[in-house]
C-alpha cells in the first residue's frame, strides 16, 4: 500500500479501508471514489457501517487499514486532520447545536475558519434566507423546534461552501411533513450550494429524492453500487426486508 | 429578635459610618478569597477539562482523589499548610505564615478540587456527538476546547460558585494560617469567632450579616451572568 499513487480525478478515494472495533471488522471497504459534483447515497440498514464510512471520509476517524484521499492529497485524521476538514462539513443525525443564537450557531464555523465580519455576515444572512430562517436569527437555538433546528444545522453546513458535503440520516426523527419539505428543498440547496454531496440514509425515499448515485452497505461491505434506482432495485432484493420497516 | 435587629443595625452602623477595621476586614475577605478562587478557576477548569476528555491508566484514582478533596476538613487545609510554612518547615524561608497570602493558599487548596470535580461533572454532561460536531466544523485543538468551555459555561459557573462559598465561608485553615492578627490577616470569619468568644454578640452577628450580604453580592453578580438571556 505504501508506493500506491493518489487516484487522480475523484474528490475522495478509499482504498482497502478496513475500520475494526473489538476485533470485528466493521467497515470494510476495498474501493470507493466520489467525484466532484456527485451526490451519492450510502444505503443500507442500521449498524451496515454507513457512519463509520463518513465519518472517515470526515477525517474524524482513522481507518486501522487503507488509504483516503481527499482532492489527491492523503488524509490522516490523527495528525493533520484539520486542513481537510475545512475543506469538508458534515451534518449529524442530531443537529447538535450549540447553546447560543441561531445566528451565531451558523456563523461558528467561518469564525473557527477566521473569516472577517463583514463578509461572515453576509455569507450567514445569505444561508439564512436560503434555508427560510432568517426571522428566527435571534432566537436561542435550544428554542427552535426539531425542523427549524434541523434547518440551522444545515445553514450551519452550508454557509461554509464545503466542496464536500457529508450527511448523516439527517431527517431523521423529524416528522413527517417536516421532513418532506426539507427533503423537498435539498436538492435545490446542494444546486446553489455546487458542493459534492454524500447522502448516509437508511431510506430509500431518501435516497431516491437526493441522490443520482448510491452505494449499498451491508455489515460493512458494499454489496451495490451505481445510479440510485439500480442499487435500491439489486440492494432491495437483499436489504428489503431490512429496509422495509424504515420506509415511511 | 432583639438581638437579630440589633445586630442588623450594628452592621449597617459599621459600614455606613465607614468603620475603618470593618471595612478593612470586609476588603480582605474579599480580595482574599476573590484571589484563591481566581486562581483555582485559572488552574481547576483546564485541569478538569483535561481529565475530563482523557484516559490514561490511573485516571479513575486521580478522580477520585479530587473527589476526596472536594470534602476536605479545612482544619487538615490548614494544618497541612501550617506545617509546610512553619518557620522551620519546608517552605519556611519564605516567611509567608501568618500572611494573606497564606490564607490565599489554604483557600486554594480547599477551592481547587470543588472547581476541578465540578468542571470534569460540567464537561463529561454534554452530548459526546457535540465534540464530533466541533472537531467537524474543523476546529483546532485549541477552539475544541474553548467551545467545550463555552458550552460547559452554566455548569461551569456553579462551579466558580461552589468555589467561592467553599472558601468565603470557612474558618479554619484561615484561623489557624492567617493567625486572625488585626489589622494584617484578620477576615469576616475569623473575626466573628472572636467576637462571639469575646460574648460580644451583637457584634459577631454584624459581622455574620456582613459575610452572608458579602457572599450574596457575589453570587448575585455571578447568577445574573450565568442566567441572562435564558428565557424560562
Amino acid at each position: 500500500m505504501s508506493d500506491q499513487a493518489p487516484p487522480s480525478g475523484p474528490l475522495v478515494a478509499l482504498r482497502g479501508v478496513q475500520v475494526r472495533r473489538g476485533g470485528r471488522v466493521v467497515l470494510d471497504v476495498p474501493a470507493l471514489d466520489v467525484w466532484p459534483g456527485d451526490v451519492l447515497a450510502v444505503v443500507g440498514p442500521n449498524g451496515a457501517g454507513k457512519s463509520t464510512l463518513l465519518q472517515v471520509m470526515a477525517a474524524l476517524l482513522a481507518p486501522d487499514r487503507g488509504r483516503v484521499w481527499f482532492a489527491g492529497q492523503q488524509v490522516d485524521a490523527r495528525r493533520n486532520p484539520v486542513a481537510v476538514r475545512r475543506r469538508l462539513a458534515v451534518v449529524f443525525q442530531e443537529p447538535l447545536l450549540f447553546d447560543t443564537s441561531v445566528f451565531d450557531n451558523v456563523a461558528s464555523g467561518l469564525r473557527l475558519r477566521g473569516v472577517p465580519g463583514q463578509e461572515l455576515r453576509a455569507r450567514v444572512t445569505v444561508w439564512l434566507e436560503r434555508l427560510g430562517i432568517a426571522a428566527l436569527a435571534r432566537r436561542p437555538a435550544r428554542t427552535l423546534s426539531g425542523g427549524e433546528a434541523r434547518r440551522t444545522s444545515l445553514a450551519r453546513a452550508l454557509v461554509l461552501e464545503p466542496e464536500l458535503l457529508l450527511l448523516d440520516e439527517p431527517f431523521a426523527a423529524l416528522d413527517y411533513p417536516t421532513r418532506q419539505a426539507l427533503l423537498g428543498e435539498l436538492p435545490g440547496l446542494l444546486a446553489a450550494a455546487r458542493t459534492t454531496t454524500v447522502l448516509v440514509t437508511h431510506d430509500p425515499y431518501e435516497a431516491l429524492a437526493v441522490a443520482r448515485r448510491a452505494v449499498a452497505l451491508r455489515e460493512g461491505r458494499i454489496v451495490a453500487e451505481g445510479p440510485v434506482r439500480a442499487v435500491l432495485g439489486a440492494a432491495g432484493l437483499e436489504l428489503g426486508p431490512l429496509l422495509a420497516p424504515e420506509v415511511k | 429578635m432583639d438581638l437579630l435587629a440589633s445586630a442588623v443595625l450594628h452592621a449597617l452602623r459599621l459600614l455606613l459610618t465607614g468603620d475603618a477595621e470593618t471595612w478593612q476586614i470586609t476588603l480582605l475577605s474579599l480580595r482574599v478569597s476573590l484571589t484563591a478562587t481566581a486562581i483555582s478557576v485559572l488552574v481547576g477548569v483546564p485541569l478538569g477539562t483535561w481529565l475530563a476528555l482523557v484516559r490514561f491508566p490511573g485516571r479513575g484514582l486521580l478522580l477520585a482523589l479530587v473527589n476526596t478533596g472536594m470534602g476536605m476538613p479545612p482544619v487538615v487545609a490548614g494544618l497541612v499548610i501550617t506545617i509546610l510554612l512553619w518557620r522551620t518547615g519546608p517552605l519556611g524561608q519564605l516567611r509567608l505564615l501568618y500572611t494573606p497570602t497564606a490564607i490565599i493558599i489554604a483557600q486554594v487548596v480547599l477551592s481547587l478540587p470543588v472547581v476541578i470535580g465540578l468542571t470534569v461533572a460540567a464537561i463529561q454532561q454534554l452530548n459526546p456527538r457535540l465534540r464530533l460536531q466541533i472537531l467537524a466544523l474543523g476546529a483546532t485543538r485549541w477552539q475544541y476546547l474553548a467551545l467545550l468551555v463555552r458550552e460547559a459555561r452554566l455548569p461551569l459557573l456553579a462551579a466558580v460558585m461552589a468555589g467561592f462559598g467553599a472558601v468565603i465561608s470557612e474558618v479554619g485553615a484561615a484561623m489557624m494560617v492567617g493567625g486572625n492578627i488585626q489589622g494584617q490577616t484578620r477576615v469576616l470569619t475569623t473575626a466573628t469567632v472572636l467576637e462571639t468568644s469575646k460574648g460580644n454578640f451583637d457584634l459577631a452577628l454584624a459581622l455574620g450579616l456582613i459575610l452572608l450580604a458579602l457572599v450574596y453580592a457575589v453570587n448575585l453578580t455571578l447568577t445574573w451572568i450565568q442566567q441572562r438571556g435564558r428565557p424560562l
